[in-house]
């Protein structure tokens, strides 16, 4: 994988003001240096009020289930997009370390099952959840980046259903098939953050912070660096970069936002079972990020809205067609292939063309065409 | 112009407030599995509520019934996601599911949060649901997991004068509580479990746990389904082994009985328990086989465990709605008032509510026996009427024991006391 960069990675052309992936963003030739604020595109603005003012139109169902789990998987698969689309390894553990977050928040902070949750404060035991998931993470890749393209895949993978099943069978500490309930957010500021207009805020704050942190990271010297191993690891190699270290490291960032997602995911359930990262989930991930696109960070937002609502409605879709809601999972299904036959970068890939078409620029030259 | 068209149409979806309720009509949420491993039993439950409405003219409390199906996959994290839907969005007047164990405490945890809506569980049998800190809400028809296992027990050492078992059971919650039915009531019918062995779910290779059987006893209680079993009977034929079996509840299902190969030899002339028997001669029983066969237009068909069980807890809604002509208003309080005295004739029987909200009820013991045409059947042959939550023993005497884990219950103890 490290060979083949994600489609169209190297040789995208991204539309003006939206973050790149390649982070050689020096400002067209002839442009003044403006500032940050203003560079910002419209369109952004215009999502920022939407996002803010949410809460003013939509219900609480739409609030908590819809966006909350909307931002929830966009920040997991958002990880994987990390490591896919800047590091070039498909890796399907970041469910399992988003899981382990959970867990560790479960384990370490208070929940229903008093036997084995250890109770402590709030400002401990979530540092140490994300910490311990991302250590987690840290040694999954450590092993995992020894291998290149489909068998890193497999061995994410294998490490994921061993997860599964070690959380499923352990009681000891994880409780086995029956998990933990009643794991609720902490009660700060006098806030109950489990309500639905406080959660979609946490979730919504905490996925921009995500999403800045991951296109910060993206142009920093380790960024590029890896975003240079992705493209050609050997020679990287020659230029002096620990090439096997710069991998890792991807791992530990991304383990990190999992981590942040999965603890919120056990918040929004306020629960936590093996399921939670039973091989469906896991895969679930990889579609997400697929469907959203690995070009840039907001296609694992875009493939996150887009999985929720038809996991979602599709059962009231075929519902409203007096059609057996019996099949839904074909829906989910056929949305998703519709997505990837369309468009085999995802739903960004679709929109990159459209704007092109539009715009009718010249990719070469940057010129309206004739 | 389109766009417009979209923009305004997604705009009135999230303006739609989601409890719009019709005043002339009750809005039922299931919850039911419809993929995984239960799917099958899923659909069956699906048919089953059918058949209960279609029963009761499409109306209950004088007013239609309409129902919107909530599909989960089995884990709590969709069975949560799905009832919030049901409750918030399409705005269901209560709930009727879920169907497995981990499910069930997952949705008494949620219904905590939303008192003023009623939960009828479809089948889930985690003796937790109604026993630890059980929600208000919530209401059970259906036995646990534990109570099906009760009066297999005494069957076993009355009937058949086996006094000394090895216990092989899964190793998760349900694998825990069944064999805490069967345990409890053999012990204190003079039983003794010399040892106990647990197996993770969905293993293959039980050689070391059948070369560790102890030669000395009566029998083996067998607490696995469906592949499972079948590989540890195929292993355990293959060792010439040739002790008897008592089965577990979920042991003697389809899977197992119309497996194919030597497996199923030795499962002849083991009795096993739950929560129905196909053969059961009770009227109301051949009645309700009768419609279900009617209706499905399969004379053969038998219902499984997931769709007798939704039927029963659609049956208690219906009753309760008539017996309060369908006045949900003020948190349901008359309807949950209606489901706690009901005394429901179903087709298991006379099912009552104790004061957790759970059911006492019949159960069936059955033994495995060859048929006419050389498949395996279950064949009624005892009911034990009005088993309690607590199994018979005192509440205090149930909680002393401890909630059912790979040592609970200690059997000595129950056979001096």
């Amino acid at each position: 994988m490290t060979d083949t960069p994600p489609p169209g990675a190297r040789n995208a052309t991204p539309p003006a003001g939206a973050a790149r992936p390649s982070g050689q963003e020096g400002g067209a030739p002839g442009s003044e240096q403006k500032l940050w604020i203003e560079r910002i595109p419209a369109g952004w603005w215009a999502l920022a009020i939407v996002l803010l003012f949410m809460p003013a139109v939509a219900n609480n169902f739409w609030l908590f289930q819809v966006f909350g789990w909307t931002f929830i998987l966009g920040m997991i698969a958002l990880s994987l997009m990390f490591l896919a689309g800047y590091g070039g390894m498909v890796s399907l553990i970041q469910m399992s370390v988003a899981a382990m977050g959970g867990y560790m928040v479960a384990i370490l902070g208070p929940s229903g099952v008093e036997t084995i949750s250890l109770g402590l404060p709030w400002w401990l035991n979530i540092p140490l959840a994300i910490l311990i998931a991302a250590v987690f993470a840290t040694l999954v890749g450590a092993l995992a980046v020894r291998t290149e393209g489909i068998y890193t895949i497999m061995i994410t993978l294998a490490i994921a259903s061993a997860f599964f099943y070690f959380t499923r069978q352990n009681y000891g500490i994880f409780n086995g098939y029956t998990g933990f309930n009643l794991v609720v957010p902490p009660m700060l500021f006098g806030v109950d953050w489990r309500q639905p207009v406080a959660f979609y805020y946490l979730s919504l704050g905490l996925a921009v912070l995500c999403y800045a942190a991951v296109v910060y990271v993206s142009r920093t010297p380790f960024g590029l660096a890896l975003q240079g191993v992705r493209d050609n690891p050997r020679r990287m190699a020659a230029l002096g970069f620990n090439v096997t270290a710069h991998r890792i490291a991807a791992y530990t960032f991304a383990g990190a936002i999992a981590a942040i997602g999965g603890i919120l995911l056990v918040w929004q359930n306020s629960q936590i079972a093996p399921g939670t990262a039973g091989l469906p989930a896991v895969f679930d991930i990889l579609v997400i990020a697929v469907v959203g696109g690995l070009r840039r960070p907001s296609g694992a937002f875009i493939g996150a809205l887009i999985y929720v609502l038809l996991r979602t409605f599709s059962p009231d879709v075929l519902t409203a067609f007096e059609l057996s809601n019996e099949r839904f999972k074909l829906l989910i299904g056929l949305g998703f292939l519709v997505v990837v036959f369309f468009s085999p970068d995802g739903m960004l890939g679709l929109y990159d063309r459209w704007k092109a078409n539009r715009g009718r620029r010249d990719p070469l030259t940057g010129k309206e065409r004739e | 112009m389109r766009k417009w068209l979209v923009a305004s149409v997604s705009a009135a979806a999230l303006v739609l407030p989601g409890a719009a309720l019709a005043q002339d009509s009750i809005k039922i949420g299931v919850l039911v599995a419809l993929e995984g491993a239960f799917a099958a039993g899923g659909s069956d439950a699906v048919r089953n509520i059918e058949l209960a409405i279609s029963e009761a003219g499409g109306m209950a409390g004088g007013k239609a019934i309409e129902t919107v199906i909530a599909p989960t996959d089995t884990t709590p994290d969709t069975t949560i996601r799905q009832a919030r839907k049901l409750v918030e969005q399409d705005g269901v007047d209560f709930v009727v599911g879920p169907l497995s164990g981990s499910e069930g405490i997952a949705i008494r945890d949620f219904a905590k949060t939303v008192p003023d809506k009623v939960f009828i569980n479809g089948i889930s049998g985690a003796l937790e649901m109604t026993w630890v800190d059980p929600a208000p809400n919530v209401y059970r028809f259906n036995l646990d997991g534990a109570q099906w296992g009760q009066g297999l027990g005494s069957y076993v050492v009355n009937e058949k004068g086996w006094t000394k078992v090895a216990s092989i059971a899964a190793d998760y919650s349900f694998g825990y509580t069944n064999f805490l039915g069967f345990a409890v009531d053999f012990c204190r019918a003079g039983g003794e479990i010399v040892e106990r062995f647990w197996v993770p779910l969905g293993s293959s290779d039980f050689g070391g746990v059948i070369a560790q059987m102890p030669d000395d006893v009566d029998a083996i209680y067998l607490g696995m389904g469906g592949t499972d079993a079948i590989n540890f009977l195929n292993q355990y034929d293959q060792a010439g082994a040739d002790t008897n079996l008592i089965g577990g509840t979920i042991m003697a299902d389809a899977t197992v009985l119309t497996s194919r190969g030597r497996a199923k030899e030795a499962l002849v002339g083991t009795p096993t328990s739950g929560a129905f028997a196909p053969d059961n001669p009770d009227p109301a029983w051949q009645e309700y086989l009768a419609k279900y066969r009617a209706f499905e237009g399969d004379e053969a068909k038998v219902p499984s465990l997931f769709g007798v069980g939704y039927h029963v807890a659609m049956l208690a809604a219906i009753q309760a709605l008539n017996e309060v002509e369908g006045d949900l208003s003020n948190g349901q309080e008359k309807f949950k008032a209606a489901l706690a005295g009901l005394e429901l004739a179903s087709p298991l029987g006379t099912i009552t509510l104790n004061e957790n909200r759970q059911a006492t009820g019949s159960v069936f013991v059955t033994e495995v026996v060859e048929g006419s045409d050389g498949n395996l059947e279950a064949v009624f042959k005892a009911r034990q009427d009005g088993v309690t939550q607590t199994l018979g023993l005192t509440a205090d005497e149930f909680r002393a024991m401890g909630l059912p884990s790979r040592d609970t219950p200690d059997c000595d103890a129950l056979r001096g006391g």
